[in-house]
Formats: C-alpha cells, sequence, structure tokens
C-alpha cells in the first residue's frame, strides 16, 4: 500500500522534529490545514463523543474512496485529525477498511496520543471512522 | 523563598515519579503512599493472609484483629464516638449507592432530596436514580459568586418536603469549604436525614464527626494516603439502624434457610462478602503515620503552598479561577486557550495535573465551562514542583497564546 502524498510529506516533516515543542508547533500548523466546516455540518449529527473538546467527523463517499472532513475546538486535536484525514482520504475503500491507523500514528512519533487514558478523543475517532465506513448507507454520498 | 516538605521521603512514590521526570500534582484525584503503608500491605501478605470473621484459626484470628484495630482508628481520627459506626465499603462511590439504596424505603413520591451545584457525580447520581426511581424531586441548592453554597436560597429550597441533604464538604473543584453547619442545621430543623461527602475534605485537617452532627459522612482511603479499595462510611447510630440491607452474601447475616434470613446490623451487615482486608489494614498503617505528624505542621505547609499555587496562577495574564480556592487545590481556565491543548501540553512536559470536567459536568456547564485545569497539593509537595509547574505552564503558554 503506497502513501498517500499528504501522508508523505507528513512523515518526513514529523520524523525530522525531534522535540515536544517543535512537534507542538508542526501540528499546530498541520491542524491549520483543515478545511472548515459549515455550521450546518457541526451539528449533533456529525459529533464524536467521548472527547475532551467538541469534534465533528463528516464522511463522504466518492467513487471508490471516502473522503473525509473533520473538526475540533482544541488546537492541537486538529493537528491530529488532519494527519489522520491525510493518510485516510484518497485511499480506496478496500485499502481503508485494512489500514492500521494506530500504527501510522507510531510512524509519527505519536502514539501516546492513543493511549488508553488520553481523553483527547482521537480514539473515540477512529471508532466512529470504522463505524462510517462499515455502515455506507448512514453516509451521505456524493456523485 | 523555596519550601520543602519535610514528610516528602515518607513517600516513595512521589521520589519514583520525580525520578522519572514527573511532576505530581493531582493528590485530589488519589494520593500517593506513606512507606509505612506499604510496609503494612507487604507485611499483611508475606506474613500470611486470612480472612476476616470467619475462622478460629490463629492466621485468621490476627487478620481479624488488625482489620477491627484499622475500624478503632478511623473512629478515632473521625471522633465518631464508637467504631461500630464505620462501615467499610469498597469506595466512595460504593458507601453513596449504599445510602441511596439503603435508604430508599424512607421515601415517597413527592419527597424533596436536595443536593448542591458543586456535587461530585458520586454525590449526584446515586440520588438523581434515586428520585427517578421513586418519583422523588432533586432540588439543587444554587451557588453563590465565589462558589459556596448560597445561604440565603438554601434557607428557601431546604423546607417541610425535604427528606434528605446531601453536601459536600470541600468541593473537588472549586476548593472551598461549604458552610455546613449552618446548612445542616436548616436540614435538621425539617427532619431531613444528612449525608456530607466528605471525599476531599478529610484529607485536609481533622475533623470532629459528633460535632458536625450529620447523620452520614463518607469518604475514601485512597485520598488519605491509604490504599484504594476502601471506602468508609460512619453513621450516627441512630441514622444506621434506618438503612435497609442491600447487598446480601456471606457474613452479613444472623441466620438463613433456604427461603428466609435475618442478617446483622451495622457495621457488618453492611459488609456483605469478603472485604479488602489487606487495604484496611494497611489504611490503619496511613492514619497512625499521619497521627505521629505535627497536624499544625502539615497545615502551615499546605496553606503556604497554596498560596504560593494562588500567587503564581494571579501573575499570569488570561488566568481566570474558578471560584475562590481556599485549601488544598486550584482549578482554573485561560482565555483564549483550550484546556485540552493546556492539559496535553503540560503532560508533554512531565506535569500531573488534572483536566477536564472532574467529575462535576453540571458544575463546569453552570460556569459555561467544558473542562478546566486543576492542580492539587499533597503534604509532600514542595515549592520545586510549583516551579517546574509554572515554567512548564508558561511554555505551554506561550506556544498556544
Amino acid at each position: 500500500m503506497s502513501l498517500p502524498v499528504n501522508a508523505q510529506q507528513a512523515l518526513s516533516a514529523f520524523n525530522q522534529c525531534p522535540g515536544w515543542e517543535q512537534r507542538a508547533r508542526l501540528l499546530m500548523q498541520w491542524g491549520e490545514r483543515l478545511e472548515p466546516l459549515s455550521e450546518a455540518e457541526r451539528g449533533e449529527a456529525n459529533r464524536v463523543h467521548g472527547c475532551e473538546s467538541r469534534v465533528w467527523l463528516v464522511a463522504e463517499r466518492q467513487g471508490q474512496c471516502w473522503q473525509f472532513r473533520a473538526a475540533s475546538e482544541a488546537r492541537l486535536l486538529r493537528g491530529l485529525l488532519a494527519l489522520l484525514l491525510a493518510r485516510v482520504n484518497g485511499v480506496p475503500n478496500e485499502e481503508l477498511a485494512q489500514l492500521d491507523l494506530p500504527a501510522w500514528f507510531s510512524q509519527l512519533g505519536l502514539e501516546r496520543q492513543l493511549s488508553p487514558s488520553r481523553s483527547n478523543g482521537l480514539q473515540a475517532v477512529l471508532v466512529r471512522m470504522q463505524q462510517l465506513i462499515q455502515a455506507p448507507a448512514q453516509g451521505s454520498t456524493s456523485h | 523563598m523555596s519550601l520543602t516538605s519535610p514528610w516528602r521521603t515518607d513517600f516513595p512514590g512521589i521520589l519514583a515519579l520525580e525520578a522519572e521526570g514527573q511532576t505530581y500534582l493531582d493528590s485530589a484525584a488519589t494520593a500517593q503512599k506513606p512507606q509505612a503503608m506499604l510496609d503494612a500491605l507487604l507485611g499483611y501478605y508475606a506474613g500470611g493472609a486470612a480472612n476476616v470473621h470467619r475462622a478460629q484459626h490463629l492466621p485468621g484470628e490476627r487478620a481479624t484483629r488488625a482489620f477491627e484495630a484499622t475500624r478503632e482508628k478511623v473512629a478515632q481520627w473521625l471522633n465518631a464516638g464508637d467504631s461500630e459506626q464505620i462501615v467499610f465499603t469498597r469506595s466512595a462511590t460504593e458507601a453513596f449507592n449504599l445510602l441511596a439504596y439503603g435508604l430508599e424505603n424512607e421515601f415517597q413520591a413527592g419527597d424533596e432530596l436536595v443536593i448542591s451545584a458543586l456535587e461530585h457525580h458520586a454525590n449526584l447520581l446515586p440520588w438523581q436514580q434515586l428520585a427517578l426511581r421513586r418519583g422523588l424531586k432533586l432540588v439543587v441548592l444554587p451557588l453563590d459568586s465565589s462558589g459556596l453554597i448560597d445561604l440565603n436560597q438554601a434557607v428557601q429550597l431546604i423546607g417541610p418536603r425535604t427528606k434528605l441533604l446531601a453536601l459536600s464538604q470541600l468541593s473537588n473543584v472549586l476548593g472551598c469549604w461549604q458552610p455546613l453547619s449552618q446548612l445542616l442545621a436548616l436540614g435538621r430543623a425539617q427532619g431531613a436525614l444528612t449525608v456530607v461527602d466528605g471525599t476531599q475534605g478529610v484529607v485536609h485537617g481533622r475533623h470532629d464527626l459528633q460535632a458536625l452532627g450529620c447523620d452520614f459522612y463518607i469518604c475514601s482511603s485512597h485520598k488519605l494516603y491509604g490504599p484504594d479499595g476502601v471506602g468508609l462510611l460512619y453513621g450516627r447510630a441512630e441514622a444506621l439502624q434506618r438503612l435497609k440491607h442491600w447487598q446480601f452474601g456471606g457474613e452479613m447475616l444472623l441466620h438463613t434457610d433456604f427461603y428466609n434470613a435475618s442478617f446483622r446490623a451495622a457495621p457488618l451487615g453492611f459488609e456483605a462478602g469478603t472485604p479488602p482486608i489487606a487495604a484496611v489494614i494497611a489504611l490503619g498503617a496511613s492514619l497512625d503515620y499521619l497521627a505521629g505528624l505535627d497536624a499544625c505542621a502539615v497545615a502551615a505547609h499546605e496553606s503556604t503552598l497554596h498560596n504560593k499555587l494562588l500567587a503564581g496562577l494571579s501573575l499570569r495574564p488570561g488566568v481566570r479561577l474558578l471560584g475562590d480556592p481556599r485549601v488544598a487545590l486550584a482549578s482554573f481556565v485561560v482565555e483564549g486557550v483550550h484546556n485540552a491543548d493546556l492539559a496535553q501540553l503540560l503532560t508533554e512536559q512531565g506535569i500531573a495535573v488534572r483536566a477536564g470536567h472532574h467529575c462535576a459536568m453540571p458544575l463546569l456547564h453552570s460556569l459555561g465551562l467544558s473542562g478546566a485545569i486543576r492542580v492539587s497539593l499533597g503534604l509532600y509537595n514542595d515549592s520545586a514542583d510549583l516551579e517546574r509547574f509554572f515554567a512548564a505552564l508558561d511554555r505551554a503558554l506561550e506556544l498556544l497564546q
């Protein structure tokens, strides 16, 4: 499985970034890349519960791929969401179901963000994403 | 001026965390343990475990004596009057549930249960669910601007239909002593049962439960420098008699055949099954340790450290305290900064503080907040801990603001 271009870019940026401070700055920069959600999209239907901050995840099916968009009130979580989307968007459906996303965050050196005592909600976002791709009838479709 | 804790070296856990680069400022969640407690825990298991209240044999007798000795020590610590008024539960939360089930028959549809707006979920949900089961009304006493239960409004809200008053002594979010003597008097005047959540309060200073005059007082071992897995329920003798048995099983009965049984009175009637024997014995060691400290020196140390915490927070622009904390802890938010971001960057720097809703969601919502950061102190913390916290806070805010 080949990495999407955005994911390759993320991997090289984070692997060149040793200290927590630089990594925090980098995370926040990635967070700025998230395409904003509309007021309507930031509604209860798209809300991911189980996070310290409010988080929304929107899934749209485009041909052979799912396309996700996400938002959060917390800046560092926005960065984590951007890194997640960089890995999953544009990946064909059958590959997406097989993706080891915790391993992706490990590759980036961010595995602690998924530890069970963390309440930042990244784990909850991954679970929601699985639910959305396993129940395609509930996702909105374009095309 | 630097402030060191003369008791720090008695706590291997705080030293181990420091060696690991972790600054522990979350003692309101759970406290580190003194060496004396660790020794007692190991001593009990290494010396030969046995069940309590069941066996004639020597190990069983020894375990039972040590177990019951802790009941005495707890009774003395709280000035309970009689050790038979102390029930061991598996947590403070279990003790609240014991009350909510054990007192259920006392209430009829339309009766009122009164709590306050700052209660921990453990002193909210058992009553909320009891109210739903029985068609009771849950009344919530509001707070004033400094985070104290508003006495003027309490006078209006505690009335003839009030059958139970369940209030926290010291909020785990706001860190201020509540005006309990006045509030309990209002409840007593209406003939209501009174319950005090002492989970935070019991850790700071000594409390005289006979003087406080509540019907029930609940606290936990693990915040009081003891092991986890033990909750404490004190009851006035007359109040304990009103409790119906709620968990059934070994050793809580007097006699049973297949179809009917009679039960023991408190405390054993409310300690069904094998209790946390080792933990109860080890709590006794923690209480011995605490009783051996100079209480004035501990109070002075905690107070000086708390003042340093408040002074440091007040110097940081944008920091807003929740309420007017007087003891042990301070919760705060920073303008324009999400508490989840701040928590994450403090974690990155090895600062162990609590972030989020602190098991008091309705309180945080009423303050218009989704969460806050809480710094809480134990008697082993010192000014170097606070310096590390403030240095980390400054670096985090530099990144986020």
